[in-house]
């Protein structure tokens, strides 16, 4: 007898996807031309996803559906951090859209198709949902940075993106059937035990795990795999980089742990080298190109792979402790990202970008407030205490010191010296130099303003008091 | 005890920062006065888990080491709130703000027991002073500030991953357990030099020193008082606190490359002191020059313990602490006296002027007073200290003696040089006759420093006193061999 699986697990997922349908169709009835309806409405759909996602947070992990959906504590907190990046995202993006014509229920649209594969995503447990995740995700991705049809560079960076986002899907896929074809099963967990006795299929396993490993440092933008980061978050309209830049990440944080660690830990020593020179290349190449640009968007671009590096760390050093710092440093790199992003498309009204460093001229002076705020996020992407980003990259250096590789923790440090100066740039720009030109007033809404200003604190409070985040990290990792 | 002093101010509110700042003091005065000298141990210490899952946590604690420090650091705190009253226009809110932030965080830095904390209270104190020369400091300020930032940053990363590899090998990050924790000849030797990168930047030694005449230069008066008088200081704390009882058996092995660069401090950057033109470029120097003592006192230890001469090694620790205070407050006293100069002049360069002595005699016999405990005059506190480190060097090796002594007649010739061209002779030009004797506020400051600069040159002893112990215990226990397998006797 057939029995019809409990599907109470899945209540957060079916709801953003019925939420989705239901913002698609709404917005062609009612919608004004603010479309403020879809807008609450979107908002509204992810922060009762929050509340159901944190209803079923499991501390036992439970595979579900024939092995390909788990259901674990890791799961919920990355879901849940998702929510919360995508709404702060969405505030932040809703008046630049708006002055750039592109505001259309498309956007939200998009962007929960988007939430839902990195949901998918999160909780796979089978390469085939893994790989469901992550096309759920990315297509809608594609889409809204092409939103700006009549930008040219927006366009471009939506074209290489998806032919790149295609090659590196291709990678996997290859990587994945060879993985298939080794161990005969698509479940993680099962190719997990697989792996042990393998005889011949040792060196198709070796070849899977190369194209893996390459179609995940696409994705995450990894170096040599980065050549898109600069030009799309340049390209792409700010408010569209910033959902980029900051929920993904934390998915592909989700899926490089299921893909690596649940499915193929027992590879540990193959990926583990091929992820060390992935990590020092993105350090020093993220750090020290960043040096040389004058776009702030696409030093942000540079600094991420920076920041790749980092977060590389602890998952090459291959032990509990070290993931969790992994994820610790995403979720506060996500936080991080929002802020500088947000602070970009704060400053900027129609027809003016405010995105080249000089544009940041004399700020301190026109508001000290927001100067301080992103002075903070300044001073926490390069690391400095007490700013939080401190925390996630004494955390990601203390796992590479325990697990054995003392000097590429020397050099991760150095590098993040090398990190400081263009930050500190920034700072200068804002507080050492003035503006050539009488400043115009920055005008917001002021729930956009508070946030701001909730987000940049965010980077002090947190750096003192870090405990709480990271506890849920070390929890995740039963720890 | 708290002293963080986290408050900003908003508006004028130059008021509620002196307010702040004498309250500080307030605390650091009574924490001098129910201090227990007879012990080493830590003292009113205050704990709170902070990331318990991780073994950090918040606690803070002094000894006689660090308490001086934290009394000197307020009372310098005060002095800079002050000086700064009238003289800055631009921000002047912010500008105290970050003053009492930045004492609040070396406050912290000097009491804290957590090597975590320690770090991120060491960095953090760097983002006011940025600030702090970047927005009121001179011409080449932005060269000057990131230079500074740059270069502090550069020193303590190393420190952390010192830090970070003995938090993981006790489990926690306490430094009193750091102290006793067993550590091999070679795990100490990286140790030993990672410290030795962090602190010799900040203190700053030969050849890391390059950042500090720059950012003297540029900075606001303030903000060279409290580079001079107080982060100076911290690179030295850190040898007595992290670097000597921790990795003893290699700062013993390698105390010959502290002991070579301080002497080379001591001779060399004092002869560069003599070539300068720029006075507060002057006064930069020669401090580099002075904290040499510093670091040759701490490390000349080794010797004299080796040799057997116990009493010696104390004379020189206790020089070498005495040196950190007493510079302190006669390098802050330099800079306010240049500052007070240049508040008027707007000139630094000693070439501008000449005849001061005619217009403001007042201020003439302060800066008299200072510019001789600068060159180590008998009677002032500066004397005290490098008397009793080249005493007690002397047993060790004559040659660090015969060197070290030359800063009397180095100290003397850039001082007094610079005093002479500065102050006597005729009025140089109509600038110079036109200057105003010092008020009420610059006279205030001045005295206060005048009298303790005099006080504890006069009678050392109650400075002496609350050290003892500190500084009979580090060299009974701190530097004890961990080699040997029988840790933790004395403790």
């Amino acid at each position: 007898m057939y029995l019809t699986p409990d599907l109470s697990p899945l209540a957060a997922e079916f709801f953003v996807l019925i939420m989705a349908c239901v913002v698609m169709v709404a917005d062609l009835y009612f919608a004004d031309d603010e479309h403020k309806l879809t807008y609450w409405l979107t908002q509204l759909t992810l922060g009762v996803a929050a509340f159901i996602t944190a209803g079923h947070l499991a501390t036992e992990p439970q595979v579900l559906y024939q092995g390909t959906f788990v259901v674990d504590y890791m799961a919920g907190i990355l879901k849940i951090a998702i929510y919360i990046a995508t709404m702060i995202s969405l505030l932040y993006a809703r008046d630049y859209i708006a002055v750039r014509h592109f505001l259309k229920g498309e956007y939200y649209m998009l962007t929960l198709f988007s939430v839902l594969g990195m949901m998918v995503l999160v909780s796979a447990h089978s390469l085939l949902t893994v790989y469901l995740g992550l096309e759920l995700l990315s297509l809608p991705l594609y889409a809204m940075v092409a939103m700006e049809r009549n930008n040219g560079n927006a366009s471009e960076a939506a074209m290489k993106y998806f032919v790149m986002g295609a090659i590196a899907s291709g990678f996997l896929l290859y990587g994945m059937s060879l993985i298939y074809g080794a161990t005969s099963t698509l479940e993680l967990t099962a190719i997990l035990n697989s792996l042990g006795h393998l005889g011949q299929n040792q060196l198709m396993v070796n070849f899977g795990l190369m194209f893996i490993v390459a179609g995940l440092a696409f994705k995450i933008g990894a170096v040599p795999f980065h050549m898109w980061v600069p030009d799309v978050y340049h390209g792409a309209p700010t408010a569209v980089t910033l959902f980029v830049g900051s929920a993904p990440k934390i998915a592909a944080f989700g899926m490089m742990i299921r893909l690596l660690v649940d499915g193929l830990a027992p590879l540990l020593h193959q990926w583990q080298s091929l992820l060390i020179i992935m990590s020092i290349l993105s350090m020093a190449v993220g750090n020290i190109v960043a040096i040389a640009q004058l776009n702030l968007k696409r030093m942000l671009a540079y600094s991420t792979i920076g920041h790749v590096g980092y977060f590389l760390l602890g998952i090459l050093s291959g032990n509990n402790e070290g993931y969790a710092a992994s994820m610790y440093y995403i979720l506060i790199y996500a936080l991080m990202t929002l802020a500088s992003f947000g602070m970009i498309v704060f400053l900027s009204r129609a027809g003016f970008e405010s995105d080249k460093i000089s544009d940041f001229k004399g700020l301190a002076k026109r508001s000290p407030w927001y100067a301080a705020m992103t002075m903070f996020t300044m001073l926490s992407l390069a690391g400095v205490p007490p700013f939080v980003g401190f925390w996630p990259k004494l955390e990601v250096i203390k796992a590479a010191v325990h697990g054995g590789f003392v000097s590429l923790a020397v050099f991760a440090v150095v590098m993040s010296l090398i990190g400081a100066f263009y930050y500190l740039r920034i700072v200068k720009t804002m507080y050492f130099e003035e503006l050539d030109e009488p400043a115009k007033p920055i005008v917001v809404a002021s729930d956009v303003r508070l946030m701001m200003i909730a987000n940049g604190m965010a980077m002090l409070v947190l750096g003192i008091f870090p405990g709480w985040i990271l506890q849920y990290c070390l929890t995740a990792f039963g720890l | 005890m708290i002293t963080m002093a986290g408050e900003r101010n908003q508006g004028l509110s130059k008021v509620l920062s002196l307010f702040v700042a004498l309250v500080t003091l307030a605390l650091s005065v009574s924490l001098w006065m129910h201090f227990d000298a007879s012990t080493a141990a830590m003292q009113f210490t205050e704990n709170a888990a902070w990331l318990p899952s991780l073994g950090i946590s918040y606690s803070l604690g002094v000894d006689g080491f660090s308490m001086p420090l934290i009394v000197l650091t307020s009372l310098i705190n005060v002095i800079v709130i002050i000086a700064g009253w009238r003289v800055i226009n631009d921000r002047p809110s912010f500008y105290m703000a970050s003053f009492l932030v930045m004492t609040g965080l070396m406050n912290g830095v000097f009491a804290a027991l957590d090597a975590v904390l320690f770090y991120v209270l060491w960095e953090g104190m760097l983002i006011p002073m940025f600030l702090i020369i970047g927005i009121w400091g001179g011409p080449k300020r932005i060269y000057a500030t990131l230079k500074f930032f740059l270069y502090t940053f550069f020193g303590s990363i190393f420190m952390l991953i010192a830090l970070i590899y003995m938090g993981i090998k006790q489990g926690n990050f306490s430094i009193l357990e750091m102290h006793n924790l067993p550590l091999s000849m070679e795990a100490q030797t990286y140790i030993f030099f990672a410290f030795l990168i962090g602190f010799a930047v900040k203190v700053p030694m030969f050849p890391v020193h390059t950042w500090l005449p720059d950012a003297h230069v540029e900075a606001p008066t303030g903000g060279s008082v409290v580079l001079a008088a107080i982060m100076l200081k911290m690179g030295t704390y850190g040898f007595i606190r992290f670097s000597l009882p921790i990795t003893p058996d290699a700062a013993s092995h390698y105390s010959w490359v502290v002991i070579g660069l301080s002497l080379i401090a001591v001779v060399y950057i004092g002869l560069v002191a003599l070539a300068q033109k720029d006075m507060k470029k002057l006064i930069a120097y020669s401090s580099i020059a002075h904290m040499g003592f510093v670091t040759l006192g701490f490390f000349v230890i080794f010797a004299l313990m080796q040799s057997g001469s116990e009493d010696a090694a104390k004379l020189a620790m206790q020089g070498g602490l005495f040196q950190m205070i007493s510079h302190g407050f006669i390098s802050a006293a330099m800079f306010l006296s240049v500052g007070v100069l240049y508040d008027r002049m707007h000139s630094r360069n000693i070439y501008d002027y000449g005849g001061v002595v005619n217009t403001m005699p007042k201020f003439a016999a302060f800066f008299m007073l200072f510019t001789m405990a600068n060159a180590g005059l008998p009677g002032t506190s500066g004397f005290v200290g490098e008397f009793w480190v080249i005493l007690s060097s002397y047993q060790a090796n004559f040659w660090y003696a015969a060197l070290a002594g030359t800063t009397l007649i180095l100290g003397a010739g850039y001082s007094l040089w610079m005093y002479k061209r500065v102050v006597f002779g005729d009025i140089a030009n109509e600038n110079v006759a036109k200057l105003q004797d010092i008020n009420g506020r610059e006279t205030l400051f001045l005295t206060i420093l005048a009298v303790v600069t005099l006080l504890f040159g006069l009678w050392p002893e109650p400075l002496v006193h609350v050290m003892q112990a500190s500084v009979n215990h580090l060299l009974q226990c701190g530097i004890q061999s961990k080699l040997s397998g029988i840790v933790g006797v004395c403790h």
